[in-house]
């Protein structure tokens, strides 16, 4: 598997000198080349601001809907068993399409892409956030509920300073590797058009004919994205590691 | 020893509770007196532990009623906080918040259920870690500290929340050895203060030092009641009598 990586950069690298490849498209030593590698990264800011603000709204949503899973009530765990199951059973693409063609029907309510977009990724993600949520906090020990009782704190005060923020630390790998999924998954909100990589790349193919190259670099856009994004969720997980129990 | 003619405080009446099948307490019924120390003794699995957090609600009990300072327990949220405010509880596992420092674990509760500001809490706070001689622990971390110094943090942890009522569930049965007294130090101190205390505990040393009553427990039932002195040196109950010759060997 390590060999592999350099072995298909060596391939990718030589066949780009075969006639097969046309890297001028993108050559920013040109200026038609620049202006093009230009149009696709311009499209990091909505797939960052898509991603970003479809997270916060999932994280927030997946707790709300957690909370109730772990009730001892039975109809609010039926709740949050509900959601979750029918909520995951849907497909990304075709909730962005519902989101953004249909909903609007229903509501009366015109929805711009943007949040068209959101609306279907936080929708999507947030059942895995409060299937998340629900693990972490059930993997806090009985006992921090027990302390939290004899102290007398209330069930908001016990979740908000005692049994989240425990919790939290334990599934910020999971949230993270949520936020990855999410950055990866916002590419399909191209298909109602907004403007975001993908949107960027497959405009360009239609116009310039090189789809090799174009995606390519798409590809590496993504790459490089989440590689930072993995680099500062693993150095926020170490600075949090610093006060784990025992 | 004093206060033998105070009011009780604690008056549990036939008080039962199963888990699933088995039933861990058997119409236990038990006065505690304001300012009296109990030590519950008994073999594992006897209910000792299930009757004191029956005392506060930890367990909810099915039949029979306990009253606490006047309360009737039952399942409204007002008996709960009653309940809550009244009766401190230390645990066998310690069951510190450990991402909280010694101070924040101990002003949580002040803060939060009584509304003390930060420096009132804090004052507070210094005071009881004083009480339980670790004053200089105050900005560290539970698993900073050893055994016995995050017991003695959950004790003033309790304290804090100026309870009426100390409950203690096996508070040195985790504990390395060469800890056990320094935690059972500050519960004699406690008890000379006339808190009124139960623990269930098998230290005996201790439970002769400030017990003024011993129960033993044995099969979700009080088996044998008895001052101290009458309890070690001749206990009725069979029971009791093999129970004492098995954990005081020496």
């Amino acid at each position: 598997m390590k060999k592999a990586i350099p072995l298909a950069l060596i391939t990718l690298f030589l066949s780009g000198c075969s006639d097969k490849w046309g890297w001028y498209v993108v050559d920013p030593t040109t200026k038609s080349g620049w202006t093009n590698l230009q149009f696709l990264f311009s499209g990091l800011y909505y797939t960052v601001l898509l991603s970003l603000t479809a997270i916060i709204i999932s994280v927030i949503v997946g707790l709300l809907i957690a909370l109730p899973g772990l009730s001892d009530n039975k109809y609010l765990r039926a709740f949050n068993r509900t959601y979750v199951e029918l909520v995951r059973a849907v497909p990304i693409l075709v909730l962005i399409l519902w989101v953004y063609y249909g909903l609007p029907q229903i509501s009366g309510i015109a929805i711009s892409v943007f949040w068209a977009g959101v609306i279907a990724l936080a929708l999507s993600d947030s059942a895995f956030q409060a299937e998340i949520f629900r693990a972490g906090i059930q993997s806090i020990d009985k006992g921090q509920y027990e302390a939290s009782h004899t102290v007398s704190l209330n069930y908001v005060d016990t979740m908000r300073f005692i049994i989240l923020p425990q919790a939290i630390k334990r599934i910020l790998p999971a949230l993270g590797n949520q936020l990855v999924y999410m950055l990866k998954m916002s590419s399909l909100v191209s298909v109602i058009g907004m403007q975001e990589l993908t949107r960027k790349a497959n405009e360009l193919v239609v116009t310039e004919y090189r789809p090799l190259e174009i995606y390519t670099i798409l590809l590496l856009e993504y790459l490089a994205l989440i590689l930072v994004v993995s680099y500062f969720v693993r150095r926020l997980e170490k600075s949090m590691r610093t006060d784990e129990r025992n | 020893m004093q206060s033998t003619d105070s009011q009780a405080v604690i008056t549990m009446d036939r008080v039962s509770k199963h888990f699933g099948n088995f039933q861990a307490l058997k119409d236990v019924s038990l006065e505690v007196r304001s300012g009296e120390r109990v030590v519950i003794c008994g073999p594992s699995g006897s209910g000792k532990s299930t009757l004191i957090r029956c005392i506060n609600q930890l367990e909810k009990h099915e039949s029979g009623t306990i009253r606490v300072d006047g309360v009737e327990l039952d399942d409204t949220a007002q008996s709960l906080n009653a309940i809550r405010a009244k009766v401190g509880m230390v645990f066998q596992q310690f069951n510190l918040f450990p991402h909280l420092t010694v101070r924040e674990n101990l002003t949580i509760g002040p803060m939060r259920a009584r509304n003390l500001s930060k420096a009132d809490a804090d004052i507070l706070a210094l005071q009881y870690l004083d009480r339980v001689r670790i004053p200089e622990q105050a900005d560290k971390y539970p698993r900073q500290l050893s055994g016995g110094q995050q017991q003695r943090v959950a004790i003033a942890r309790s304290l804090c929340m100026e309870p009426s009522i100390m409950l203690f569930d096996e508070p040195t049965s985790a504990l390395d050895p060469e800890m056990i007294n320094e935690v059972l130090d500050v519960m004699v101190e406690l008890a000379g203060s006339g808190m009124t205390m139960i623990c269930v505990t098998h230290e005996m040393g201790f439970a002769r030092k400030v017990a003024d009553t011993m129960v033993f427990m044995d099969h979700g039932e009080i088996v044998e009641k008895s001052e101290p002195g009458k309890f070690f040196k001749s206990p009725e109950s069979h029971r009791c009598q093999e129970f004492l010759q098995k954990i005081l060997h020496h």
